[in-house]
């Protein structure tokens, strides 16, 4: 996997979240995701920027343009300093949250992007790296 | 704040979502239109979203809210104008917006609205009637 490109933002306030969403779909564009692809991945970013912003106050995140073989595809790494979360398990589980939401976000963002995956540790802060191929 | 316009038309309230969401735009323009509803009597609400190119699961639940909230308060909501790359990503989110009724554009939503209005009229006129001849 090579990297084409790479950028930070990042999301520390809940405005920050669309100068955010408009960049990724620039760079979806760029590479030519079509539109379904770019609404997907777009929502995923938003659902991952809101559990920062929720959780852990904020933090950044990483923008790549990447390419393996012939496809290319975007990949978010989203970084924070949160608390972490104990049971990974638990809150990738349809329903689950620990919030008032209706806990569709990380199983539903799992659901929307091409790879998805997920580091955390208590008191350190989780990172949340997801990859949208262009034709996946 | 910015702020998304509510405008009133006869029985009905319009809003037309013509800008990038974000949370706390979306819990204004649910606390704005209810108590909308409550001032007005409005019966029905027509939400036009062919502008909005995302939304996520926190958006689509006040998208639902709304139209229980107005369902309570006597009013009907329907959704018109979804992109379809919306709906795609809405499902497989895992958000269906059961309960939200939903047109096509602004014209058919305008249409379902004042069939359910009419359709609420003549029902309560029998029962009025049933009340009389009784």
């Amino acid at each position: 996997m090579v990297t084409l490109n790479k950028e930070t933002m990042s999301v520390m306030r809940e405005i920050d979240v669309i100068p955010f969403r408009n960049r990724i779909k620039e760079m979806a564009v760029k590479i030519g995701m079509g539109l379904v692809n770019q609404t997907k991945l777009i929502t995923a970013a938003s659902e991952l920027a809101r559990n920062m912003l929720k959780y852990a106050k904020g933090g950044k995140v990483f923008i790549e343009v990447i390419s393996k073989g012939r496809e290319n595809g975007i990949r978010l790494v989203f970084k924070d300093t949160g608390p972490g979360i104990p049971d990974i398990k638990m809150a990738m589980q349809d329903g689950f949250s620990t919030g008032k939401s209706l806990g569709l976000g990380l199983p539903g963002t799992k659901r929307l992007v091409s790879e998805f995956h997920i580091e955390s540790e208590i008191g350190k802060g989780t990172t949340v790296t997801v990859i949208k191929w262009k034709n996946g | 704040m910015e702020k998304i316009p509510i405008l009133k038309m006869g029985k009905l309230l319009l809003v037309t979502i013509q800008v990038d969401l974000y949370d706390r735009l979306a819990e204004a323009l649910e606390a704005d239109l209810v108590q909308m509803i409550n001032k007005t009597g409005a019966e029905g609400v027509l939400i036009d979203i062919s502008a909005v190119s995302i939304i996520d699961s926190f958006m689509g639940r006040i998208i639902g809210n709304i139209a229980t909230m107005s369902k309570i308060l006597d009013a009907e909501t329907v959704v018109v104008g979804m992109q379809p790359a919306v709906a795609i990503t809405l499902i497989e989110l895992g958000l269906p917006l059961t309960g939200v009724l939903s047109a096509l554009d602004v014209e058919k939503g305008m249409l379902l609205l004042q069939q359910k209005i009419i359709l609420k009229e003549t029902t309560s006129l029998t029962d009025e009637d049933d009340g009389n001849t009784e």
